[in-house]
């Protein structure tokens, strides 16, 4: 619908407007590095500096090397050991459930289907007390096996509905044909279709890391101890424990934890943003 | 269909063309067991650590359930006791109330703002796109607990850059203006986080669907003389409609049980008693208070309530996702 004519007074209140929305989208991203990169003495002043007048790291030394109560490096730990073992169990779990439903048909499959969507949309707020009690009961609490299997819980619904949708994208008859000349079906599954599915295995496993990398409110009740926290919950704490003396500490660690996630975001966005209308999940 | 499970094609429109049955007995005895072989791992990881708390969850909102219960004290059954505390409380109805006014008001932001954009970006040439597609996808990217202690850093009292530049722009004293402390405010901070982390999600998706619409049809409205909002409203928004309601039952579904906003802004200086909505209140009954049983039965209340709403999407998406 590109085609409507504009006039030229029109197009430069277009191109303000267009300006203005990438200031606002940008300026709390840019806001953030620029504290984290100014000495903390200088972001207290009556004009704030908006680019920083004499550039340091020795935020990221603070973050990282003397944070007092809440030590940044074992949180980090924590968050790549839970995120990367809940990304590798979720995949394999729901690639073998997506091609259940995908490649076979049977009575409750529909049932199935409409069930993940269903429980994608049950509240983590309700939800905290009775897990934290379930894996109070399994000695589970404070542990890295514990909030991996809560969130192999949270991102497997999503992951299986995406997967779903790519394993949809690979025609069956290529399987078939592989058949046909001798293979056995699940050699022709993972000589022909696993192949192709590698991109989409690649972004689905991605977004799995960013929700269980961003996810908040569970790690805060399962794992409060302070040398089991994940970064999410370490932020917090540092926030807390700083105050607001020294945000530009805060920022560092906030720049530090963002950074993955934007980087990983901006790789797979495009192939997902029809995933996440179906799928609906929000960090 | 006369075994339960066939080897089927489904293509992408959703057509189903079943094979001949396989003529070996064996195979076929192996076929209808793989599709539950293949599901039981996420079945039973489901059923662990979704399905069984939210019994649990169930089971303690009709019981007295405290601090001395977690430590192992029989929990007595109350009946009805808890449901009727929480409804009778005007607590309750306050923050329910609160909740849904917070979430009203955060999608009609984000929907007229979201709609906005992409009608904008749909209008300006490849420079202007790329521009605002980058920052929208910066705000989208970030954290919502990152961005939260950003904004919340921009409307600091003493420092915050908010205050400097409302003072610059409006030549009004906004000097120690603290904006968390007044509820009022502090919702209208809470919005600006949540409608600047919602807008990428809603602009792409609007102008995803904008480009289906035929420019033919516009360019002949516009000759026959109808102007911008007559060709939004008679020719786009038709359109678009199954994509307004997915994107506005979705916004109301993740805008009704905020939290990790709200509870970060109040770390940082809201008065919590005014300003919790229904996520914050079920941490603070259960977690904060000590009182599981009541919370459970807010929580119970809370899950009814998105289910119905995510039923009625759900169906929606999976009629669609048949056509």
């Amino acid at each position: 619908m590109s085609g409507v004519r504009t006039k030229r007074g029109t197009s430069i209140l277009l191109g303000a407007a267009s300006m203005v929305v990438f200031v606002f989208s940008v300026f709390p991203v840019y806001w953030m590095v620029n504290t984290s990169l100014q000495p903390n003495n200088e972001i207290r002043g009556s004009v704030p500096n908006f680019v920083p007048q004499h550039l340091t790291t020795a935020n990221y030394e603070t973050v990282i090397f003397d944070p007092g109560r809440a030590p940044f490096l074992p949180a980090l730990g924590n968050s790549l050991m839970v995120t990367v073992s809940t990304v590798v169990i979720a995949l394999v779990f729901a690639f073998l459930a997506s091609l259940a439903v995908t490649r076979y048909r049977f009575r409750s499959r529909k049932t199935f289907i409409f069930a993940i969507l269903i429980i994608q949309m049950i509240p983590a707020e309700a939800m905290i007390v009775s897990t934290y009690r379930v894996l109070d009961g399994w000695n589970l609490l404070n542990t890295i096996a514990g909030l991996t299997l809560v969130y192999v819980a949270t991102v497997l619904p999503f992951t299986i509905w995406t997967l779903r949708g790519f394993v949809n994208g690979v025609p069956v008859e290529l399987e078939e044909s592989a058949m046909i000349d001798g293979c056995s079906r699940t050699g022709a599954f993972w000589r022909i279709t696993f192949p192709l599915l590698a991109p989409g295995l690649v972004a689905t496993g991605v977004f799995g890391f960013i929700q269980a990398w961003n996810e908040f409110l569970l790690a805060l009740v399962v794992n409060s101890r302070p040398e089991m926290m994940t970064l999410p919950v370490w932020l917090r704490t540092f926030q807390q424990v700083t105050g607001t003396t020294n945000w530009a500490a805060i920022m560092a660690g906030s720049t530090l934890m963002a950074i993955p996630v934007i980087v990983f975001f901006l790789l797979v966005q495009g192939r997902m943003t029809s995933g996440l209308v179906s799928g609906a999940v929000k960090g | 269909m006369t075994s339960s499970v066939l080897l089927v094609r489904e293509h992408e429109s959703g057509g189903v063309q079943e094979l001949p049955p396989d003529p070996g007995t064996t195979r076929r005895k192996r076929a209808r067991f793989t599709p539950i072989v293949l599901l039981v791992p996420a079945l039973i990881i489901l059923a662990a650590v979704i399905g069984w708390p939210l019994v649990q969850l169930f089971v303690m909102s009709f019981q007295e359930f405290g601090r001395a219960q977690v430590f192992g004290a029989d929990a007595p059954f109350v009946g009805l006791d808890n449901y009727a505390r929480v409804l009778g409380d005007p607590q309750f109805w306050a923050v329910l109330g609160r909740s849904v006014l917070f979430c009203v008001a955060n999608v009609i932001t984000a929907m007229v703002l979201g709609t906005a954009v992409a009608l904008l970006m749909n209008r300006v040439n490849r420079f202007f796109k790329t521009l605002v597609s980058v920052g929208l996808l910066l705000a989208w990217a970030m954290p919502a607990l990152t961005a939260t202690i950003v904004w919340g850093w921009m409307f600091d009292t003493q420092y915050g850059v908010v205050n400097y530049l409302m003072e610059a722009v409006s030549g009004q004293d906004f000097t120690n203006y603290s904006w968390l402390i007044d509820p009022f405010s502090f919702f209208v901070v809470a919005t600006i986080i949540v409608t600047w982390g919602a807008v990428p999600f809603v602009a792409f998706t609007i102008f995803a669907g904008l480009t289906q619409v035929p420019d033919e049809v516009l360019e002949a409205a516009q000759l026959d003389g109808a102007g911008a909002w007559q060709r939004f409203r008679l020719i786009v928004f038709p359109y678009l409609r199954s994509i307004f309601v997915v994107v506005i039952i979705l916004q109301v579904i993740w805008d009704l049980r905020v939290f990790t906003q709200i509870f970060a802004l109040q770390g940082i200086g809201g008065i919590k008693e005014q300003t919790s909505t229904l996520g914050v209140y079920i941490y603070q009954t259960s977690i904060g208070g000590g009182d599981y049983g009541t919370g459970g039965a807010i929580a119970v209340i809370m899950v009814i309530l998105m289910v119905a709403i995510s039923v009625f999407y759900v169906r929606r998406s999976l009629r669609e996702e048949e056509q």
